[in-house]
This record gives structure tokens, C-alpha cells and sequence, in this order.
């Protein structure tokens, strides 16, 4: 509660910063200190503190599991406004606007990870969207900016109308918006309308597969991807998917057990789908951008795992992953932010020109790739054994490691690039500060990759 | 009147705005499109709501069964109107950029 409304405050204060205040580096620290207020006002609600008590007739549900997420990403948000500031006020004149729009989606994203009912959940699906159409297209004069924001914004409103359209079909069966899972209909008392039901709840499937990039919903991501801004796809990549990934785990993980079985057909489907479209893809990519965008499907395929069934490592496998891939990925964006272009080649020789920023980079490829002592291998180790205890063959897991494996390959392109080939790298000006910003990071992956249990006991505390 | 006619004139709805939104090539009318697929929902939704209030009814008591759709229907239309202001917006700048609003012309990401 504190959070979505504190967020919204926020939010509409920045929008007024940019008209008093010219310097970038103020409405950069204003939007700092905001999230720093985000955090504090999210875990009072973990202590108990309410700015306004109000009753949501079940509509919203905190729990230390959503309220926990909502502190991760606001911290992801955090370090990915502190490293990246820079780079968004070269965007536009008044970067103050972008930092207001963060803010509306961090909002979408506090109801994502607590609503209690399908109206919420709509809500909060369109809160974090909207401001991505807007993200996407920030690039005014670009015309591949234009040409992603569009698209983006087709296949996003199309998806909501399928959402939309289950969510008729799942009230049409059950008579309620509550996610309580009835057995029988809540207005007439008589048992569910199953073909309806089942309807619904696929097309509910297939609208929330779009919203996280999983095949066979995916075709918009590499476009999407590839057109935006790199800072903003870094943030798409990151923590719009994580919360996008929270709201699907609270609309399928625990409740609707009406599709038991042919549930885990589907979802094993779609996760072979998006673990095989993603890995296989991005193998032949010869731009590292659409390298990444592919990669964050096939990374999609393992969050995709979470679903699989409610155990109690589900949520910490979920949390884990997420917060591991979003700092990985957020610094091989820095990094590449920095490139003048976006091929495998502009990597070359990058140890020997800056041999800091080469050690972190192969830092955060080997935790996205799930090396042991980076903070990628405890997440992906997590996911698996929910997966396991969750009752899956152990066959899926094999052909997860596989596809792990395969994704080494195209990871360590970029390593081969940095240590082993002789040219010039196509390195930028570099900021003061900026590669030790980057190298705290890595550490942090580091240390997640020996103690993953420092972020995970807050859950429980 | 039966509530299957509802499911199928909304469905037949729904379908054309799918179909629409496959096959257009103006950005304005695939737009217009996915407002007719959100329309449907909303009719549907008012049915079901109609449907539920009426069966609650029978027995003589008055009821708020199924108002909860009706409320839902008014976030869809308050919701579609926030994403044409900036649907709008987004065709607008790319129709400064290309001079054309032709879906045809998104190819330039592909290679």
C-alpha cells in the first residue's frame, strides 16, 4: 500500500521537477533520493507503518512476499538509475520525465505484486506498460525508435485484449474476479462452466507469456529490444520482466488447480519452446544487443520453471533469479552503453584497452551463463531443484543444463572478443567513477554466488 | 434472451478485430481494431454482469450480484483511453519521421 502510493507522489513530483530544475545531475539525485524514500516507505509496511490504512475489500494482499520483491526491485531501480543517469539525460532535455515515468511503473509494479483479484491485476499490467510504450519510443528522432515504440505498442494492446478477453471468460465461469480459485460459481451456486473456464485461463496464459517474452509470444522482443534505447531495454529486460514474472507466479503458481494436468503439458511446451527459440537464435546473432534480447528469452525459459509447481523454494528460486539476472544484465547494458556500436567485434582487445571494465564484464556473462562462484549458477541451481521438487520428470532438467550449456557458447563469444582477438576496441569515453561503479556489481554477484542466502532470509525475517 | 447469443456475437466481435489487427496495414485502422476487440470484451463483460444479476434475482430479493463487471468495464474504457493518448502520440512521431503510417514500413529492425 505504501509503496503504490508513495510511488505515485513521487512520480508526479518529478514530472514537476523538470520545469524548475535545469540541472541533470539534481533531477538525477531528486530521483535517487525518491527511490531511496520508495524503499523506506515499502519496508515500513513490513514493520507495520501505513501512511493511509484503508480497507481494499480484497482486492490488494501484502504479503512478505510481495512486499520483499517490491524492495528488490526498487533497490535494482536504484542501482540502475545510479549507474545509468548519464546516459538518460543524454536522451532528452528534460530527463526528469523519464525518471517520472520509472516511478509509474515501479507503482505498476507494487500492485503486481500484491493484487488479490483480476481488475488489479489489469491495472497493474497496463501501469507498467504504458510507460514502456513511451520508454521505448524516447528516441524521438531515431527511426528505429519510432518503428520498436510502434510495434511495442501494437502487440501490447493486442496481447491486452486477449488478457482481457480471459479474464470475461474466467468471470463468465466462476462469477467472481477473486483469485480464490471457487469450486462452485460464486453468484448461482452451481458448478463451473469448465469449457469456459479452461478458455480463459489459456487465453490468460497466452496474454501473460507475451507480457514476459516466452515463446511462442516472443516475436515482439528482439525488435522491441534491439530498436529502444539501450538504457531503456536495459530496464524493460530487467525489472518490468521481474515484476511481470512476479504477477504470472501469483495468477498461475497458487491458484487455478482447475487445469492441474494439461496445465503442465502447456507450460512444458512453452518452456521448451522459449528455452530452444531463445538459445538457438541467439547463437547466430552477430549483434550483441539481439544477442542479449534473445538471451533474455531464453533466460525467460528457466524463470518460466517457477511455474511449474508451489514448493516452498518456489520463491526463493523466483526472487533469486530474478534479482541475479536483472544485475547481470544491467551491467552488461552499462557496458555496452559505452560501445560506439553493438557488434561482437567492437569487444575485441577490450582487456588490454580498459582491463577493469573487461574483468566485470566477464563477470556478469559468467553469472548469465550460470558459471559456480558468480551469483547465475545458486540461481540456477535453485530453479532446478524447485523444479525437481515441484514433481517434474527429470528429463526437463537435463534439457535445461543443456540448453545452459548452449548458452555458454554465445556468452563467451564476447569473453573470446575481450581476452583472445587482437584490434581495437570500439570504446567510448568513459565517465569518472564508472568502471568501479560497475565493478560493485560484480562483487555483488560474487557474493551472491557464495552466500545466495544473504538476500534470501528476509523472506522469513 | 440466451447468454450463448452474447458469447457468440461477442466472440464474432472479437474475431474481427483479430483479424483486422493480422491483416490491416494502416497503423490507424489495426489501432481502431484492437478498440474493437477491447468493445467486445466490454459487451461481454456487461452480459455476464446482466446474466448473474438476473439469476440472483429469481427468488425475489434484490441483489448486487455481477456489479462487479460493470465496474471492471468502466476501468477497460478509462484504460483504452490512456493507451490512444499515447498510441496517438507514437503514430504521430513516426508519421513525422517517415510520412507514412503504413505498418509495412516496421521492417527496418529485421536485418
Amino acid at each position: 500500500m505504501n509503496a503504490i502510493i508513495v510511488s505515485t507522489l513521487l512520480g508526479v513530483i518529478m514530472m514537476f521537477c523538470s520545469w524548475g530544475i535545469k540541472s541533470n545531475q539534481v533531477q538525477k539525485n531528486i530521483a535517487l533520493i525518491g527511490l531511496l524514500i520508495l524503499i523506506v516507505a515499502n519496508v515500513a509496511q513490513l514493520n507495520g507503518w501505513l501512511v493511509i490504512n484503508y480497507d481494499t475489500k480484497g482486492m490488494l494482499k501484502f504479503n512478505q512476499f510481495g512486499l520483499y520483491t517490491n524492495t528488490l526491485l526498487f533497490a535494482l531501480t536504484f542501482i540502475y538509475v545510479w549507474i545509468n543517469g548519464e546516459e538518460i539525460s543524454k536522451l532528452s532535455n528534460t530527463p526528469a520525465d523519464f525518471y517520472s515515468l520509472f516511478f509509474f511503473i515501479l507503482c505498476g509494479v507494487s500492485v503486481l505484486t500484491s493484487f488479490d483479484n483480476l481488475l488489479m491485476l489489469f491495472i497493474g499490467i497496463e501501469i507498467l506498460s504504458i510507460p514502456l510504450y513511451i520508454l521505448t519510443g524516447a528516441d524521438k528522432k531515431n527511426m528505429f525508435s519510432n518503428e520498436a515504440a510502434l510495434k511495442y505498442f501494437l502487440m501490447g494492446s493486442f496481447s491486452t485484449g486477449i488478457l482481457l478477453l480471459g479474464i470475461t471468460f474466467i468471470y463468465g465461469a466462476t462469477g467472481t474476479f477473486l483469485m480464490a480459485d471457487p469450486v462452485v460459481n460464486k453468484v448461482t451456486g452451481m458448478a463451473q462452466e469448465q469449457v469456459m473456464l479452461s478458455a480463459g485461463l489459456i487465453l490468460l496464459f497466452a496474454a501473460m507469456n507475451f507480457k514476459v517474452s516466452a515463446a511462442p509470444f516472443h516475436f515482439w522482443t528482439p525488435d522491441v529490444y534491439d530498436g529502444a534505447p539501450t538504457v531503456f531495454t536495459s530496464f524493460m529486460a530487467t525489472i518490468a520482466k521481474a515484476a511481470a514474472f512476479v504477477a504470472f507466479i501469483n495468477v498461475f503458481g497458487s491458484q487455478y488447480k482447475a487445469l492441474a494436468y494439461s496445465w503442465t503439458i502447456l507450460l512444458t511446451f512453452v518452456i521448451l519452446a522459449t528455452l530452444l527459440v531463445g538459445n538457438i537464435i541467439a547463437v547466430f546473432q552477430r549483434s550483441v544487443k539481439r544477442m542479449l534480447a534473445y538471451s533474455s528469452i531464453a533466460q525467460a525459459g528457466f524463470m518460466l520453471f517457477a511455474l511449474y509447481g508451489k514448493t516452498d523454494i518456489t520463491n526463493e528460486a523466483i526472487l533469486l533469479y530474478a534479482v541475479v539476472y536483472s544485475i547481470a544484465t544491467i551491467g552488461i547494458f552499462a557496458v555496452l552503453i559505452k560501445m560506439k556500436e553493438n557488434s561482437f567485434e567492437s569487444f575485441n582487445g577490450l582487456s588490454k584497452a580498459h582491463p577493469l571494465l573487461a574483468f566485470v564484464t566477464t563477470v556478469f556473462l559468467f553469472s548469465l551463463a550460470g558459471i559456480p562462484l558468480t551469483g547465475g549458477f545458486f540461481a540456477k541451481y535453485y530453479m532446478l531443484s524447485a523444479l525437481v521438487k515441484a514433481g517434474a520428470g527429470l528429463w526437463l532438467v537435463m534439457v535445461a543444463v543443456v540448453f545452459a550449456a548452449i548458452s555458454i557458447y554465445y556468452y563467451f563469444k564476447i569473453v573470446q572478443a575481450m581476452y583472445f582477438a587482437t584490434g581495437e576496441s570500439a570504446l567510448g569515453a568513459l565517465p569518472k567513477n564508472y568502471a568501479y561503479k560497475l565493478l560493485a556489481l560484480a562483487i555483488l554477484l560474487l557474493v551472491l554466488g557464495v552466500f545466495p542466502n544473504l538476500l534470501l532470509n528476509y523472506l522469513y525475517f | 434472451m440466451s447468454i450463448q447469443y452474447y458469447i457468440f456475437f461477442c466472440l464474432t466481435l472479437f474475431s474481427i478485430g483479430v483479424v483486422g489487427v493480422l491483416t490491416r496495414r494502416n497503423a490507424i485502422i489495426v489501432f481502431m481494431c484492437i478498440e474493437l476487440m477491447l468493445n467486445a470484451v466490454n459487451l461481454l463483460l456487461v452480459a455476464f454482469s446482466k446474466m448473474y444479476n438476473g439469476m440472483s434475482m429469481q427468488n425475489g430479493a434484490v441483489s448486487m450480484a455481477g456489479i462487479d463487471a460493470q465496474i471492471f468495464v468502466f476501468f477497460i474504457m478509462v484504460v483504452a483511453a490512456a493507451e490512444v493518448s499515447i498510441g496517438l502520440a507514437i503514430i504521430v512521431m513516426m508519421y513525422r519521421n517517415t510520412h507514412s503510417i503504413d505498418v509495412n514500413f516496421l521492417n527496418r529492425l529485421k536485418n
